[in-house]
């Protein structure tokens, strides 16, 4: 099965030329449909700078990025957003709402940026915010929400564009443990149910029991090969397999899995 | 599109308030300045547009309407026997003194014509009849001047060049461009008060005949007149409006001001616009994030700038059409031509869309991966 990302001996360097700081050494990653991991590890070890990568948000200084079988490393600025718009939702660690929308305008922009017509986009908006509990807020602004509504409202944005990916960056950070908990569940759902490629970026290991796999990284290089594996099938019978607290293994080659 | 440009302008009420003000300022500059630049360039040749003659006759490179030499009023006669002319009249306009009341003495423009026939004759009489004129040192001026003329009633007596005028009657809204207003007179009165001699006039108007040819008339009326100048109305009329408005400067100093206004106006819709899209750079950064094209995102801003710029339209038109009813009452005309207000919000749009781009530049820039930062 093809992955949804695989990531090939990715490498960046910040301030090529001068002091330059190496943020990822040349990483290996593959993430499948229907699964989640975790991406762990201290700050500055390079998780948020890769998440960004697999992202198209930031562009690596070698190697290969392929999202949902297209490289991507050597597209030009002017085509990722399109890459990003077809396959890839986000979800953020300050929720990234437009306060000055409410919370269904906030869906209907992402469908809105997929030229769903108005009248459509409003039912599927309130559609994605049914299923994230949020059928009673439709026309709440972020400002009246609280940090676990908020999220929601986040995750069925990124969920409106149907993306086969789902990237979060400390999507429980702002929330307290039972809200967080919610939240994760849903992320675990994502994969599961839905059969989406989830890659979580979390300093939280409360959420480990979550995951597919948990990676983690230290100075630009996976230490930790992956707990579990891939699964085997998407959709509701997905199977997944939870390791946490399973032995390391040495990493592969130079950080990969 | 969801309504993010209209919420974001509503969203801080104190910093649309500004912007609003700032485009409000620069609307009503900018009327005021160009309204005067348009009063000015009408004023320069209120006499010729409203002299109801087609062709002028003056002495040889007369640059506009105040500069008229005398000449042999015998061309008057060699100008009606030209083919194709209905009425040939004599018209002078001269700079002379007019003594108030008080002593103080003001310049005029005395203006003589034959008051029987209709052209440059007075307009817009409110009190007093053209015929009055055939009354002994009867003259007409403008309401607007009474004041500056000292003149408190009809049939008051003063001096011009220390000869009696007795003012019999009003007119209202013929401005003069320079600090002297018209004072309307029989033409044989204004020889005397200009001390033109008897044989002698300033300009000839005429009035061609039905189907005449206003080119050939002319090319006629040089064949046979010697030693002068034959000038449409209308060329006279821009002759007269250009020496004023742009040899002089005059014009300019209106003109640059307007610009002034259009700069102040750029200067602070460009400012708060450009504090409005800082202040939603994040939500920017997240629209880019998510996919979607810088296009999109300019979208937003210059729908930003256009709401705020139709607002500020209409607030500034608001405030220019009190500003330039008001200014009727005064010795400067401001007057909006309805082109120049529909000119105008095409000005504020392309001013506000234009300040706009700062922060379009800014946005430009801007690299999504800033939503990852805390």
């Amino acid at each position: 099965m093809q992955p949804a990302i695989a990531v090939r001996e990715l490498t960046k360097n910040y301030n090529e030329g001068t002091s330059g700081t190496v943020a990822l050494r040349g990483v290996d990653l593959d993430v499948h449909a229907g699964e989640l991991v975790l991406l762990m590890g201290p700050s500055g070890s390079g998780k948020t700078t890769l998440l960004s990568i697999m992202g198209c948000i930031l562009s690596a200084t070698s190697g290969s990025v392929r999202i949902a079988g297209k490289e991507v490393t050597c597209l030009s600025q002017k085509l990722l957003p399109a890459i990003r718009l077809e396959h890839i939702g986000f979800v953020f660690q300050g929720f990234n709402l437009f306060p000055t929308l409410t919370a269904s305008e906030n869906v209907e922009l992402m469908l809105d940026l997929k030229r769903v017509p108005k009248k459509e986009a409003k039912r599927r908006a309130h559609e994605l915010l049914d299923q994230v509990g949020l059928s009673d807020k439709y026309d709440s602004f972020p400002a009246d929400l609280s940090g676990g509504q908020k999220q929601r409202v986040a995750i069925a944005r990124a969920l409106a564009g149907d993306p086969e990916i789902v990237l979060a960056d400390e999507p429980t950070a702002a929330l307290d443990s039972h809200t967080g908990r919610s939240v994760m569940e849903m992320m675990r759902d994502l994969a599961h149910d839905r059969g989406r490629a989830v890659v979580i970026v979390t300093h939280d290991s409360r959420v480990l029991e979550f995951a597919d796999r948990s990676i983690r990284i230290e100075d630009g290089l996976i230490v930790q090969p992956p707990y579990g594996k891939p699964p085997v099938a998407v959709g509701a019978e997905v199977l997944t397999q939870h390791f946490v607290g399973a032995p390391s293994l040495p990493a592969f080659g130079r950080g990969g899995i | 599109m969801p309504p993010l440009a209209e919420r974001n302008l509503l969203h801080d009420k104190v910093r649309l308030t500004v912007t609003l003000t700032g485009i409000v300022f620069a609307v009503v500059l900018i009327v005021v300045e160009l309204g005067l630049f348009v009063g000015f360039t009408v004023t320069t040749s209120n006499l010729i547009d409203n002299s109801g003659a087609d062709l002028w006759v003056t002495s040889k490179n007369v640059p506009y309407v105040e500069q008229g030499v005398p000449f042999s009023e015998r061309k008057l006669y060699q100008v009606r026997a030209v083919s194709g002319v209905a009425k040939a009249e004599k018209l002078i306009t001269r700079w002379v003194e007019w003594k108030r009341p008080d002593g103080r003495q003001e310049s005029v423009q005395v203006v003589g014509m034959d008051v029987d026939e209709p052209l440059g004759r007075p307009w817009n009489l409110v009190q007093g009849r053209i015929d009055d004129l055939k009354r002994p040192d009867a003259i007409i001026m403008d309401e607007i001047y009474r004041q500056k003329l000292g003149v408190d009633h009809a049939e008051q007596v003063f001096e011009i060049n220390g000869k009696r005028a007795r003012v019999v009657g009003f007119t209202r809204g013929i401005r003069a461009f320079t600090t002297s207003p018209y004072v309307f007179t029989t033409f044989k009165r204004a020889q005397q008060y200009a001390n033109i001699p008897d044989d002698q006039t300033v300009y000839i108007l005429v009035k061609l005949a039905p189907g005449a040819n206003l080119e050939q008339v002319r090319r006629e009326i040089l064949d046979h007149v010697k030693d002068v100048q034959v000038v449409t109305n209308h060329e006279f009329s821009r002759m007269t409006q250009v020496y004023w408005m742009f040899t002089t400067g005059a014009g300019v100093a209106v003109l640059l001001a307007a610009v002034l206004g259009l700069v102040v106006g750029f200067v602070v819709v460009a400012q708060t616009i450009y504090a409005t899209t800082m202040d939603h750079l994040r939500e920017f950064g997240t629209l880019k994030a998510m996919g979607a094209p810088n296009s999109y995102v300019y979208r937003v801003i210059i729908k930003q700038a256009a709401i705020s710029a139709v607002i500020g339209y209409f607030l500034g038109m608001i405030v220019s059409i009190f500003v330039v009813h008001a200014s009727q009452k005064g010795g400067a005309a401001i007057l909006m031509p309805v082109p120049m207000a529909i000119g105008m919000f095409f000005l504020t749009l392309l001013m506000c869309v234009g300040a706009a781009l700062v922060s379009i530049n800014k946005v430009t820039r801007l690299d999504p991966a800033m939503v990852f930062k805390g």
